[in-house]
């Protein structure tokens, strides 16, 4: 059980809970107060399966956003029974807010490629929180072009606010990135899974998300634009964020609906940041019976059904269209 | 709208006898994109659509040059391409016009016109966007904002597709994704060189979400299958290009031109200033920032632009 340091609003009455809880079990227990802990201990799993059972579009984006959230560098160890970091672009330099490298999942080998939000605040502030600059898109392309020549399947781990806006970032052909990012991905032979574990941030996510597979955590959300920036374009203020957030459809079990992620992985009652094992474990077998599908696939139908899945993408009428 | 709906020359009669009422101030320019990294970046278009004139009847004959600031009897812009005599700013074209510059005389043959935008999520913010299409549709007479087809450059056969500045900033939703998906396909399937010139301010549409976004994956697609067949593809960029558009298919051609001083960029720049909090370089995102950074080949005047791309396509064997 978490005691994080960060605590959301909306976790506040777990919170109550699991701190009389902390406070029993710091003391001798008599048979009273034993039974009183086993009755916290049953109430707070039935008021956090309440509450992130009912959560609203905007508090969605706060647990996404949850700085005691797993990261990629927790699912790295989580995961994969080995990993193996490779470094750098080849070109400009080594962007911390991407990480790559070989690992093991079950009897698989495969490249890991995943955003990087660090933990500390020194972490975080050199992976600028999550956003990637060019040069991480292009050590992504590297390593997904080794894997490629090598037959290793790619797991993409994504988690960012989005690619990284700055003066750099455009010199250095942040949207040139990203879009050949795309194309790249679009005819790797080898499969590709990718999972978004927290932010799914606009195009800097879709970067790394052209996969055979997308899934995604259950309390992790995927958007064109962040809730803030949108209702700062549409509603002329950021105060409107959760009306955005609303409008977005952003949330695991509406991008399911519209095709655009292929599996929802529930998270733990309390959210992934109460038990980040059980959380990778679920995500674990998740991807290990995804892989075990797709590796049985010649490199030709993998690329073809890739295609496929993003060319039915989108809605849009067609009057006197034999299929509409 | 009618006119849409019928194919080929109508399209091209239109744009044509349509003269100045199609003429309209570019919009583009600075964008309010408050959060950093974003796909979709731009200012939606003003809530009281523009007054469309009538029929031969000018809108104004000045206007104001975004360029020099200098106040341009309109007639002279428009007789060479809608650029600013004085400054040589290159303003608004419409998609419509922009055929007419590029193709041919009747050579275009309009596709895909038939593909309606619908509204997936059932969004609104101040208003929905089921009535914002509508009055998009009434103000600019597009159904949405790309418009695809063939035509011929100089005697040369082309697949050829054009974003609309106008028509909710030129921004990619499902329509305009499909449309664009569909003519690298065929282009694809014809052999033929594909030319997308794209006046996109708005990047990924919002309105339509995610789904928006997961068309800059599928155009990307389109055009990697496109590539692996050989096809030649001349990606031409105008003022502006940013956020979504940039990052997928404006960024993928074989050859990308840039009209001059055209803004071109991935994040607004207002966006980056609220970010990092420095003022921001001196022809920051424009056309020639992209060429000294190394990711234009070439900057094209209006002017030279149909034979520009002509000349590309004979270097290329097509
Ligand atoms: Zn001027």
């Amino acid at each position: 059980m978490s005691r994080g340091l960060h605590r959301l609003p909306l976790e506040k009455p777990i919170y109550e809970i699991e701190d009389r809880i902390s406070a029993l079990e710091s003391a001798p227990l008599g048979a009273q107060q034993q039974e009183e802990l086993r009755r916290l201990k049953r109430e707070v799993v039935e008021v956090q399966k309440r509450i992130f059972g009912s959560l609203d579009p905007w508090q969605t984006v706060e647990v996404a956003r949850h700085p005691d959230r797993p990261k990629t560098s927790d699912y790295l160890s989580l995961l994969f029974d080995e990993f193996v970091e490779l470094h750098g672009d080849k070109s400009f330099g080594d962007d911390p807010a991407m990480l790559t490298g070989f690992a093991k999942l079950d009897r698989h080998k495969v490249l890991v490629i995943g955003h990087q939000k660090g933990k500390t605040l020194t972490e975080r502030q050199a992976c600028h929180f999550g956003c990637a600059h060019p040069e991480g898109y292009r050590k992504a392309m590297g390593k997904m072009r080794l894997a490629a020549k090598f037959g290793l399947p790619v797991i993409c781990l994504i988690d960012t606010p989005g690619a990284y806006p700055g003066v750099g970032a455009e010199e250095r052909g942040q949207a040139q990135v990203i879009a050949e990012s795309m194309f790249l991905m679009a005819t790797l032979p080898v499969p590709v899974v990718c999972t978004v574990i927290g932010e799914g941030g606009s195009g800097g996510a879709l970067g790394i998300g052209v996969g055979d597979r997308v899934a995604i955590l259950e309390h992790a959300y995927y958007s064109v634009i962040s809730p803030e920036g949108c209702a700062g374009i549409l509603w002329k203020s950021a105060d409107h964020k959760a009306e955005a957030a609303r409008a977005l459809r952003m949330r695991s079990h509406d991008l399911k609906s519209f095709g655009v992620v292929d599996a929802v992985i529930e998270e733990p009652p309390g959210g992934a940041h109460r038990d980040p094992r059980q959380t990778a474990s679920r995500l674990k077998n998740y991807l290990v019976r995804t892989l075990r599908e797709l590796v049985a696939q010649p490199p030709a139908a993998l690329v073809a059904g890739r295609y496929e899945k993003f060319r039915r993408m989108g809605k849009f009428l067609e009057p006197g269209a034999a299929t509409a | 709208m009618e006119r849409r709906r019928t194919s080929s020359p109508s399209v091209a009669a239109s744009a044509a006898d349509s003269g100045a009422a199609a003429v309209r101030l570019g919009e583009a320019g600075e964008l309010p994109g408050t959060n950093p990294v974003n796909m979709a970046h731009v200012e939606s278009p003003p809530e009281t659509p523009a007054p469309r004139a009538k029929r031969g009847v000018p809108e104004g004959l000045w206007q104001k040059c975004e360029g020099c600031q200098g106040t341009i009897y309109r007639k002279d812009a428009e007789e060479i391409l809608n650029v600013c005599p004085q400054c040589g700013f290159h303003w608004y074209v419409s998609a419509a016009q922009r055929i007419v510059q590029l193709c041919d005389e009747g050579t275009f043959e309009e596709w895909d016109a038939n593909l309606r935008p619908t509204d997936p999520l059932g969004f609104r913010d101040k208003k929905p966007y089921a009535e914002r299409l509508v009055a998009e549709q009434k103000r600019t007479g597009l159904s949405d904002a790309a418009l695809t087809g063939t035509g011929m450059i100089r005697a040369r056969r082309v697949a050829c597709g054009v974003t609309d500045s106008s028509f909710i900033m030129g921004s990619m939703g499902s329509v305009v994704g499909e449309r664009l998906t569909r003519l690298v396909e065929r282009a694809t399937a014809e052999r033929l060189p594909l030319i997308i010139i794209s006046a996109s301010g708005g990047g990924a549409r919002m309105h339509e979400g995610i789904l928006s976004l997961m068309q800059m994956a599928k155009v990307s697609a389109a055009l990697a299958r496109y590539s692996q067949a050989g096809g030649l593809f001349i990606s031409v960029l105008t003022n502006p290009t940013m956020g979504g558009v940039a990052a997928s298919f404006a960024s993928l051609g074989d050859l990308c031109f840039a009209e001059p001083r055209a803004l071109i960029g991935f994040a607004g720049p207002r966006t980056i200033k609220a970010t990092i909090r420095v003022e921001l370089p001196k022809g920051f995102q424009t056309s020639e920032f992209l060429l000294e950074h190394g990711f234009i080949d070439r900057i094209v005047a209006r002017k030279d632009l149909k034979s520009e791309i002509a000349r590309a396509i004979d270097y290329c064997g097509g």
